[in-house]
Parts: C-alpha cells; structure tokens; sequence
C-alpha cells in the first residue's frame, strides 16, 4: 500500500497516520487498537487494498455507526482523492429563552393548531427562599443564574425504575433450599447440616430509557430537561437517553460525563437538529426499529418529554407509540404544558399518543419532575388490565387529565 | 484467508472478505471476534462452523440477564459433597476440607471448560448474546479473556495452554463496554446480496431446485428493500426456501408467496405492508433473478 506524503514507505507511518485521520474525522479510537490494527497489517498482505481496509474495519472500529466515516476517510486516506481535511464539526450551543412569552411564538412550529403556550406565568415576585420558589417555578420564566441554581437541584433526584423479578437469588429466611451455604456452614459443625438455609428471588430495577423533545417548541425546557437527563445517566447505569428532533439521536454516552456543562455541551454536539422541527413518530419509529424491540425498551420504563406537537403523520404516531406499548413495561408521557390550568391534548401527536401512554405528567418545574421520579419508580400495578383494554382499541374515551398526573387517560383518537 | 473462506465454505458457511478476514485475524492473533449484526445473520453459526473446521469442543455460554459465577464459570456438587460428608461420618472417619473441595467435586461451567480444556485443538468459546448479561458479569468476562485463566480458591489456577478461539455475538440491545470490545476484533455482519445469500442456500438446502433458490433470493433482496420493522435473516430465506420445497414448488407464485409468508415475516405489520404493497411485485422481482 503506498503511503500518502513521505516516499519511504513505512507501514508504521501509514498505521499511525491513518488512525490520526480517522480520529480527525471524529472517532473515537483508542491507542490499544492502533496496536491491533499494527498486529493484523503483519499477517495480512499490505499490498492488498482489501486486506487493509479489512485489517481497519475489524481493529479500529467498533460500532456499525462509525463504518461510513471510516469508510470515507479510509477512501480519503488511500486514495488521496483529495487532501486530508479536518471534518469541522459544527459546534452546536443550547440556546436559552430568556424571555418565555416571546419565544413560544416566533418557534418555527408551523401548525399552531389550539394549543398555545400560555403556561408561562410571569412570576416575577421577590423570592425571599429561593430554592422553594424554584422548585415550582416554571422552566420557562428561568434566569440564566436560575438555571445554575435549579442544576444542584437536580443533582438531588435519584431515578429509580419500577422494580421486577431478577433471575440472581438471594438468601432469604424461606424459599428454595440453598445447598451451597448449607454444606459450606455444615463444615463448622463437623459435616453435620445443622442450619438449612433458603435462597428465594430478589428484585432489580428496570431500566429506564428517557426520549426528550429538542424541537423548537420544548426550546424553553429543554435546557432544563437535557440537565435533568444527565443527572438520571450520571445516578444510575441502566438509563438510556435520546434526544428527539427530526430524527433520533442517542445521546447517554455524551451524557455520561460527571461534569454536567461538559455533558450538556458534548450532548448539544451530538444532536445535530436542535430547535428544528419535531418528527415524533419517525423518531420513534427509529427507536424502536434500531434499539426499543431489539431489547432496550423490553420490560423497560419509557419515559418521553415533549409537548406533542409533532410534525409527522399522526398516525404513524399512534402506530410507533402502540408498538412501544407492547414491548415497555410502563410509557409515561411528560409534557410541560401540562401544567397550565386551561391545558386540554388537542396538538394532534398528543391526542395520537395519548392511548398509548400510561402515565400522562407534569414536567415544566423541579417539583414537577420529583413527582415524575415518584411516578417512574412505582409499580404499575393496574398496568396489565389497562394494557389489555384501554391501550390498542383506544376504546376508553375523553377523559380528561386530572391535575395530580396519576390516571392514565385514554383518549380515542385513532 | 482466502484458506479461511474456502474452509468455511467446506462446512456450509458462506463468508464474505470481510467476514473471512475478520475469523482469519482472530485465529492468528489469538484475540475474541466480536461479532454484531441483524438477527438471523448468522452470528452463532460462525462458532459453530469454526468448531466444526478446526474441530476444537464447542463450548456454548448463552447469556442472560443474571448469569453469575456458578451458571458460568464453575460450582461445587453440593449435593455429592453432603453424601461424602455423610459416607465419612458413618465410616467414623474425619472429615477432610480438601477432599470435599476437590475436583471431582467441581462442577465446570463453561468458561472453565474453555480454559481447562483437554483436547487436542482448542475448544471454540461462544459466548452468546453477551448484551443480555448486566455489567458486572462483562468486566468478569473481560478478566477471563485477558489472560484466559480462571482461579477457583480451593484448587488454584486453570490456564489454558493453548486459548481457546473465542467469537462473541451481541445484538445491540445495549452497548457491550468499552473495555471489553478494546480486546476483541469486531465485525459487524450485514444481510448477505443476492449471489452470497444463493451461495448460502445452495450449500445449505441442495436440494431446493436452483431455479427456485434464485427466485427466493430474489423475492427476499425485495422484501428487504421494502421498509419492514423486521427485514428478514438468512435464517428466514432458509425456512422459506426449505418450506417452498416441502410444497413441492418449482417456482414462486403470488398466491404461494402469499400462503407462506409467515416463514419470512413475523410481525403482522409486515406482512399487511407487504401485501398491501402487492405480492406481485415481490415475485416480480424474482422472476426477473431467477
């Protein structure tokens, strides 16, 4: 294989060289696989344009994601179709409405069908205990300094997923005959099982897989929303998160990172449609072909952050929600507008939606979103008889949402 | 690596250069093969095939959400240990710890089959759907397939002379941890095109006329490019093509296509989209490759 730049041709230049290009372009690979990709160059043939582009693709990438960037810089690289480039990256900043009342309507949403944005609620009184007033303080009339304040608060909310049968046991006073510890603690009484010890099941919690809204109508939330993201990846390990715009994009690496401006920024990065429209039901589509039914919404609770206002087919919409009903154990729909008194589902994604969602909730405040860790951490126990009746038929009409978040309502919409 | 292909072929596993390349470097640099892919792509068939050529002992590790030491790795009889326990206290004699924890006690489990194997070739470590397990059980892998050793207290430590070939097969329900795909190769493996998946059928259902093997082929490149929740595997034109057969067919028809399609597609809005879309369409498309 020539080697772009130098004459002499020393395959440890091309090794390291070609890996500096492919990190340009933005992946991610570690110095380990540089070696690997050494190592498989020596038993293959060099000279062979295939066995190198296989050598790379086995040693230096790792998810299916990064086979098109690679193959281009692989192309890029070998073929010296044009000089190598650093691919920019468009640094992409959250934006936050510092003032609410505006935003909501020059928001490229293009439907404005009913439901209009009248949740802000100026409240511009003297806060004397801050921490109490921002609890309840709707997102949207947030100062920047609020929203540093709010961040600590977050912090504070430990996530939980409902809880379900593990397959691991553990010792318990009565269930199966643990054989194991009965023999071991036999041997301190000479042989003799004296104490017979029980294994019975144990309980873990579910996972949970968080799908927020970034579309230009949630702009005002979702500042607030994506720190509340990362605080539920930070706390625990089985949360998945994704941000949702006109298309998917799954963000829990990025989030992962314990400084929450680093995370936000990377996850900012990462999504490349903030404040665009909202394609809800294609979003979901593609949650559930690439991630939800291959296994990560199975048994899982599905909590999704928007307004509703989608500018899909609703009834794709309806189709993608009931397939994810199927699979989650629990869907809970959290939609900031909610909370405003005169607040009725008309967007047509929300009233598509809503026969499909188990748990419909607040999420515009702090204390909105402590009532949403309660509701995510609870066993839906009227779950299955809903499931059966309510969910796919849509039969159980109008009832509309209650202020405590608690019912399930069924709207028939389809 | 041509080599590998060819000895791949030999065993009915039809591979690509990509594919071959990826086996060929884990046998050489003795590292796990990652293997990702759509189900039915046959990832597991890989392991299978592998032990079959190089003729090593299949070892099998399916897993589950869980899977802990004792279901993976080894246990001890307890059931044995409490009878000897009891043959030693009605012969009067003492009861010796190291004989209760020795190894006709143990109990081996997979991964230390694997590493203490005995045979001649080195046993073929599968190790299933390791996206099921939960974290804990990836970093216990991960220290397995370092040095491929594994330490029970009481006995010491199994090492494997020669390592054992190791494929693991992940279906992306959640990301396999960074450390652990830093050791391995990884190969994503893709819906084979229309002359590999002939290639598949010819070498694993010979007695599917050709003819009708290529209009299968074809019918499935079709039904792939349409846009299901669930575009059929290998393992799926396989059944449909071995169904077709059972049928005494020679060639595809609509109404044929139409009665079987529950072999291919198994979601029931699959098989609307396609029918609404026309079944005609799909042999069609088959006739014109067959």
């Amino acid at each position: 294989m020539a080697e772009p730049g130098s004459g002499a041709s020393a395959p440890e230049r091309v090794v390291v060289g070609f890996v500096r290009a492919l990190r340009d372009a933005g992946l991610r690979v570690p110095v380990g696989a540089t070696l690997g990709f050494g190592e498989a160059l020596a038993v293959l043939d060099p000279s062979q344009r295939t066995d190198v582009y296989w050598a790379g693709r086995t040693t230096l990438v790792r998810r299916p994601e990064d086979v098109a960037e690679y193959d281009r810089v692989f192309a890029r690289y070998f073929d010296r179709i044009e000089r190598l480039v650093p691919v920019t990256t468009e640094q992409h900043t959250l934006r936050l409405a510092l003032d609410a009342e505006d935003d909501r309507d020059d928001g490229p949403d293009p439907d404005p069908d009913g439901d209009d944005g009248a949740d802000d609620t100026p409240t511009l009184s003297v806060r004397w205990s801050p921490v109490e007033v921002l609890r309840t303080r709707d997102f949207a009339t947030y100062s920047p300094e609020e929203h540093a304040e709010a961040r600590r608060l977050m912090a504070d909310l430990h996530l939980a997923g409902a809880r379900r049968r593990s397959r691991r046991p553990r010792p318990a006073p009565r269930g199966r005959p643990d054989v194991r510890r009965t023999v071991r603690r036999s041997l301190r009484s000479g042989g003799e099982p004296v104490e017979r010890l029980h294994v019975g099941p144990s309980e873990r919690p579910r996972r949970i897989v968080l799908l927020c809204d970034v579309s230009g109508s949630m702009e005002p939330y979702a500042r607030a929303l994506v720190r509340f993201l990362h605080a539920a990846v930070v706390g625990r390990n089985r949360v998945e998160a994704f941000a949702l715009g006109t298309r998917l994009t799954r963000i829990t690496r990025e989030l992962s990172s314990r400084d929450p401006d680093v995370a936000v920024a990377a996850a900012a990065q990462r999504v490349a449609d903030w404040s665009g429209g909202t394609r809800i039901g294609e979003g979901l589509r593609e949650f559930n072909d690439r991630w939800g039914v291959r296994g990560m919404a199975r048994g899982a609770v599905v909590v999704i952050l928007s307004d509703g206002w989608d500018r899909g087919e609703p009834a794709l919409l309806a189709e993608q929600m009931a397939r994810l009903h199927r699979i989650a154990y629990r869907v809970v729909w959290v939609n900031p507008l909610k909370a405003t008194p005169e607040y009725a589902p008309l967007a047509r994604g929300m009233a598509a939606a809503l026969p499909f969602v188990d748990e419909f909730v607040e999420g515009h405040s702090i204390a909105a979103l402590e009532d949403l860790v309660a509701v995510i951490a609870r066993d839906g126990d009227g779950r299955r008889t809903g499931r059966q009746t309510g969910g796919r038929t849509g039969a159980r009409a109008g009832v509309p949402p209650r202020e405590d978040g608690r019912e399930r309502t069924g709207e028939g919409a389809r | 690596m041509a080599e590998v292909a060819a000895a791949l072929a030999d065993h009915d596993y039809v591979a690509d250069v990509g594919l071959a390349t990826a086996i060929f470097l884990a046998l050489r640099l003795q590292r796990p093969l990652l293997l990702e892919g759509e189900a039915g792509v046959g990832k597991t068939e890989v392991a299978k095939v592998l032990a079959r050529w190089t003729g090593g002992e299949l070892v099998r590790l399916q897993c589950y959400e869980g899977i802990d030491v004792a279901q993976a790795v080894y246990e001890w009889d307890y059931s044995r240990q409490l009878l000897h326990l009891r043959a030693a206290e009605a012969s009067g004699g003492p009861v010796d710890e190291d004989a209760l924890y020795s190894e006709r006690f143990l109990v081996r489990r997979p991964l230390l089959r694997a590493v203490a194997g005995t045979g001649t070739a080195p046993p073929v470590l599968l190790v299933d759907e390791v996206d099921r397990a939960d974290d804990e059980f990836e970093a216990f892998l991960l220290e397995i397939l370092s040095d491929y050793a594994v330490t029970v207290p009481e006995l010491g430590t199994f090492r494997a002379e020669v390592p054992p070939v190791v494929v693991l097969t992940s279906n992306r329900t959640r990301d396999v941890h960074d450390a652990l795909k830093r050791r391995c190769l990884y190969h994503w493996i893709e819906h084979p095109d229309f002359e590999r998946e002939l290639a598949i059928l010819r070498a694993r259902v010979p007695h599917v006329p050709e003819a009708l093997a290529r209009e299968v082929a074809g019918a499935v490149e079709a039904l792939r490019a349409l846009d299901l929740y669930k575009p059929p595997g290998v393992a799926e034109t396989i059944d449909w093509a071995e169904a077709l057969a059972v049928l005494d067919r020679t060639s595809l028809d609509a109404d044929t296509a139409d009665a079987t399609l529950g072999t291919v597609l198994k979601y029931r809005e699959d098989q609307e989209r396609v029918r609404a879309a026309g079944l005609a369409g799909v042999v069609e498309a088959a006739r014109a490759r067959g």
